[in-house]
């Protein structure tokens, strides 16, 4: 039983830790983590960080549900997938450690000048699609 | 003690192998294979739900696993797919991705053409076929 608790206690820890570490912008500190990690890492030349945890059966202020728009050079000739794992490795200690859902957008710069820039929003976790 | 340890240990890991090898049977056993959080019938979150959607679309019959039901699977489907979040969508074994890429292959067409390659023909090329086939009727009256 302790074998089982103790991971999720350290994990809160470093959760803590990080939070404090994290104190420029107290109100969003899991928010400004994702977006400096991809910034550090893509270069993005569109960055978008949405928190789409009000649409979800979480207290007020959660950081549980992210929508990331990342537009980045760095993505030329990478299949979907493959963008899609980077974006997911990079910020496997947040997934592991609060942020249970991550949508992902990611294109290079002509494939987002060539869309209509419109991200839609993602489905609501309880009674999407009109339920 | 010490040697109740380690009988948890090699248990633990004897489940943990057995989970893997059936992961690798499940993916195997239909041509679309869905991870998902609840049944088709009552998706019990809406990315799950959005696939759910896009292959009622394509008309696709595939198994579905529902990972609440199951804590195990559920942790060991994102280990042995390298993937964090649920859903997860095998076609012919190989994992292509989340609610994300798939609603993309939706839009793009790639969907269309993946399915083609395991054999099965999406409702929506049928129906755009017979369309077609209409309009030409139509034309020729």
């Amino acid at each position: 039983m302790l074998r089982l608790l103790a991971p999720k206690v350290l994990g809160y820890n470093s959760v803590c830790k990080q939070l404090l570490r994290n104190m420029t912008d107290s109100s969003k500190p899991i928010e400004s983590v994702i977006r400096k990690k991809l910034k550090d890492a893509f270069s993005p030349t569109h960055l978008d960080v949405i928190n789409e945890s009000y649409m979800h059966n979480v207290p007020k202020g959660a950081e549980t549900h992210f929508k990331v728009v990342v537009v980045s050079d760095k993505f030329t000739d990478l299949a979907l997938l493959k963008r899609h794992q980077m974006v997911n490795s990079l910020l496997s200690y947040e997934l592991q450690h609060g942020v249970h859902a991550l949508s992902i957008v990611a294109k290079t710069p002509s494939q987002w000048n060539d869309s209509d820039k419109i991200v839609k929003p993602s489905p609501n976790c309880r009674g999407g699609f009109g339920k | 003690m010490f040697a109740s340890r380690f009988v948890t240990a090699s248990k633990f890991i004897r489940q943990f192998a057995t989970k893997s090898e059936d992961i690798a049977g499940m993916i195997k056993n239909n041509k679309v294979v869905v991870f998902m959080k609840g049944v088709p019938e009552e998706p019990r979150c809406g990315f799950s739900n959005a696939v759910v959607q896009i292959m009622r679309m394509h008309g696709v019959q595939y198994d579905a696993h529902d990972v609440l039901k199951d804590e195990t699977l559920r942790q060991g489907i994102k280990e042995f797919s390298n993937w964090p979040t649920i859903p997860q969508v095998f076609i012919n074994g190989d994992f292509v991705g989340g609610c994300d890429i798939l609603l993309q292959m939706h839009q793009n067409g790639e969907l269309i053409e993946e399915l083609k390659k395991v054999g099965i023909e999406s409702a929506l090329l049928t129906q755009e076929q017979s369309k077609e086939k209409d309009s030409t009727k139509s034309e020729n009256n």
